[in-house]
């Protein structure tokens, strides 16, 4: 477990053990939030800088935690982190902060925050876990993300509506309206929207792999280490 | 014929080619009453349901023309049509019957394998996303103040705009169960609601004569053993059973059971949708559950939610139930004891 390469930890995270895409971890944020493409990538990058941070002081600590009481150690670690955030985002971001909501205290028993602290920062040195916990964190932004963009466009027929709650007042005019006169598809922006289009993201990261495994049929596939 | 002599097998394609021939009467009947519209809104979902159908199976590499024959796409898309307004914008009865069939039909594995009923599933995705639409039914013609031609339709539905500047109220109006709901938030009791020119002897002018043919061609279909009798009778007894209740109990704030059975989906819904062979339940006793969940539903939907009409959740609600209700109502296996002890149950 131990002499794990950054190269691999970097296309685990994003790619091969996604968070959303593969282990279907965090769900409930990922479906709540992902009504646009802002809302999406400010909670991922949120949760991104916590798990990063959570993996590293986790990873820092690991040999001085008894086996026995880890987890609620983990967990105050990553709650005092996710504090951090929290209170970061309500004074620099205020508006963004009001949007999301309850999502980001909720980072805390986000299951994918905590299965990285359990399933490698305790398990590998600093720097590696630091680099795991982002590129995870990163992984899950960019589903966030995609998936965010996809039920904004089918719902409202708008992209990167809200980014003035990031950038200011000025960055209004950055929103793009793709179809003047769209009716909106509001089953998009509901709770079925998420669903049907996380489906559909799992279904395209499946057929991607699928045509990749079928162009180099017989070269041996170093099957990825569960991390 | 009696047995043993075995009759012809039935197959997919002639007992839906069965359904909508059933359906006939009613679609003759719509035609005469409210206009041609619906003849355009199911040629739109017949073409958008093959089209889909046809793509969906090319992707997923079945054989293509087999499964296009069966017919069970027409179906989806006469009953999606049916279901939904006529004289809407086109794309309402696409975008619907694309859903139905991509995602509520292919993607769950296609025909035998979906959970939901795909038309149901159309209509349920389309008043939740497009309310407004959805409910702008054509008046019938007798009480329309305004008789638009096919093409003026056609116009309408393609281009948007009625002839003269005529506005969409000339042609449209709330159906029977709408007009109901919002006269007696008004306060307004049932009897004299019912007095109204809109409403005929049991339920809508005009609407409850195609309810009629809907249980005519119902009918048909079961004397052609394509269906049975369980879900439509325990559907319809169901909600008859708890309109009366209610009617009984207090008759000025809830309408006669003859009005819920004649009125919007009840009639098309128990002989044509929740008789569904993939979607519904498949045991005797278990029909008779299924029928009779949906036509509970159905009569709290309409008489204490928020939507025109229920059918299409009841459905899809009891649709979710059939694995269970499945699992616990298959009937006694000969030679086995009438109760099995629990652990020999799946």
């Amino acid at each position: 477990m131990s002499d794990i390469g950054y190269k691999e930890i970097v296309l685990n995270g994003l790619w091969r053990q996604n968070s959303s895409l593969v282990q279907i971890l965090g769900m409930c944020p990922l479906l709540a939030v992902s009504t646009t493409l802002v809302n999406g990538a400010s909670l991922g990058l949120a949760t991104a800088l916590v798990m990063a941070l959570s993996n590293g002081a986790v990873s820092g600590v690991r040999n001085l935690v008894p086996n026995e009481i880890r987890i609620p150690v983990y967990i105050l670690i990553i709650a005092v982190l996710v504090t951090v955030v929290e209170l970061t985002m309500n004074a620099y971001f205020h508006h963004l902060y009001l949007v999301l909501g309850i999502f980001i205290p909720l980072i805390v028993t986000n299951c994918i925050v905590l299965a990285r602290t359990e399933a490698f920062a305790a398990k590998n040195r600093v720097l590696p876990s630091l680099v795991d916990g982002l590129m995870m964190g990163l992984g899950l932004t960019l589903v966030l993300a995609v998936l965010g963009a996809m039920r904004e466009i089918f719902g409202k027929g708008t992209l990167l509506s809200g980014i003035e709650l990031a950038f200011g007042e000025p960055a209004k005019h950055w929103v793009i309206h793709l179809l003047p006169g769209y009716h909106g598809f509001l089953l998009a922006i509901l709770p079925p929207g998420a669903f049907i289009g996380l489906g559909l993201l799992i279904a395209l990261k499946n057929h991607i792999e699928q045509r990749k495994t079928e162009a180099t049929p017989r070269r041996a596939q170093a099957g990825p280490v569960a991390a | 014929m009696n047995p043993p002599y075995v009759t012809g097998s039935s197959s997919v394609s002639t007992i839906m080619l069965k359904v909508l021939l059933a359906l006939l009467p009613a679609v003759a009947a719509y035609v005469l009453l409210f206009g041609p519209a619906i003849l355009i809104g199911i040629a739109l979902a017949s073409a958008t349901a093959l089209a889909c159908e046809a793509f969906m199976l090319r992707l997923r590499r079945y054989p293509i023309k087999p499964f296009l024959l069966d017919g069970s796409a027409l179906v989806t898309a006469w009953l999606l049509a049916l279901a939904m307004p006529p004289l809407a914008p086109w794309w309402l009865v696409v975008v619907g019957t694309a859903f139905a069939i991509v995602v509520a039909k292919q993607l769950y594995g296609g025909l035998g394998s979906n959970l939901f009923n795909p038309a149901m599933v159309g209509y349920a995705v389309m008043i939740i996303s497009f309310p407004a639409q959805m409910t702008q039914w054509q008046a019938p013609h007798a009480l329309a103040s305004l008789h638009l031609s096919f093409l003026q339709e056609l116009q309408y539905m393609f281009g948007g705009t009625l002839p003269d500047g005529a506005k969409l109220d000339a042609v449209t109006m709330a159906t029977p169960l709408d007009t109901l709901r919002t006269q007696l938030k008004l306060g307004h009791s049932v009897e004299t609601i019912r007095q109204m020119p809109i409403f005929g002897a049991f339920s809508g002018k005009g609407s409850e004569t195609v309810a009629w043919c809907y249980l005519a061609g119902g009918l048909l279909l079961w004397q052609q053993r394509v269906i049975t009798w369980h879900i439509p009778a325990a559907f319809l007894a169901t909600l008859a059973l708890a309109a009366g209740a209610f009617y009984l109990h207090d008759p000025a704030h809830f309408a006669p059971p003859w009005f819920h059975l004649m009125s919007g989906g009840a009639m098309l819904g128990a002989f044509f949708i929740a008789t569904d062979p993939v979607t519904g339940a498949t045991t005797p006793k278990g029909k008779l559950i299924f029928g009779a969940g949906i036509g509970l539903l159905t009569y709290i939907i309409r008489a204490f939610g928020n939507f025109p009409d229920g059918v299409a959740f009841a459905v899809l609600l009891m649709n979710i139930c059939v694995p269970l209700i499945d699992a616990y109502t298959q009937p006694r296996v000969f030679g086995h004891p009438t109760k099995p002890g629990r652990g020999t149950q799946q």
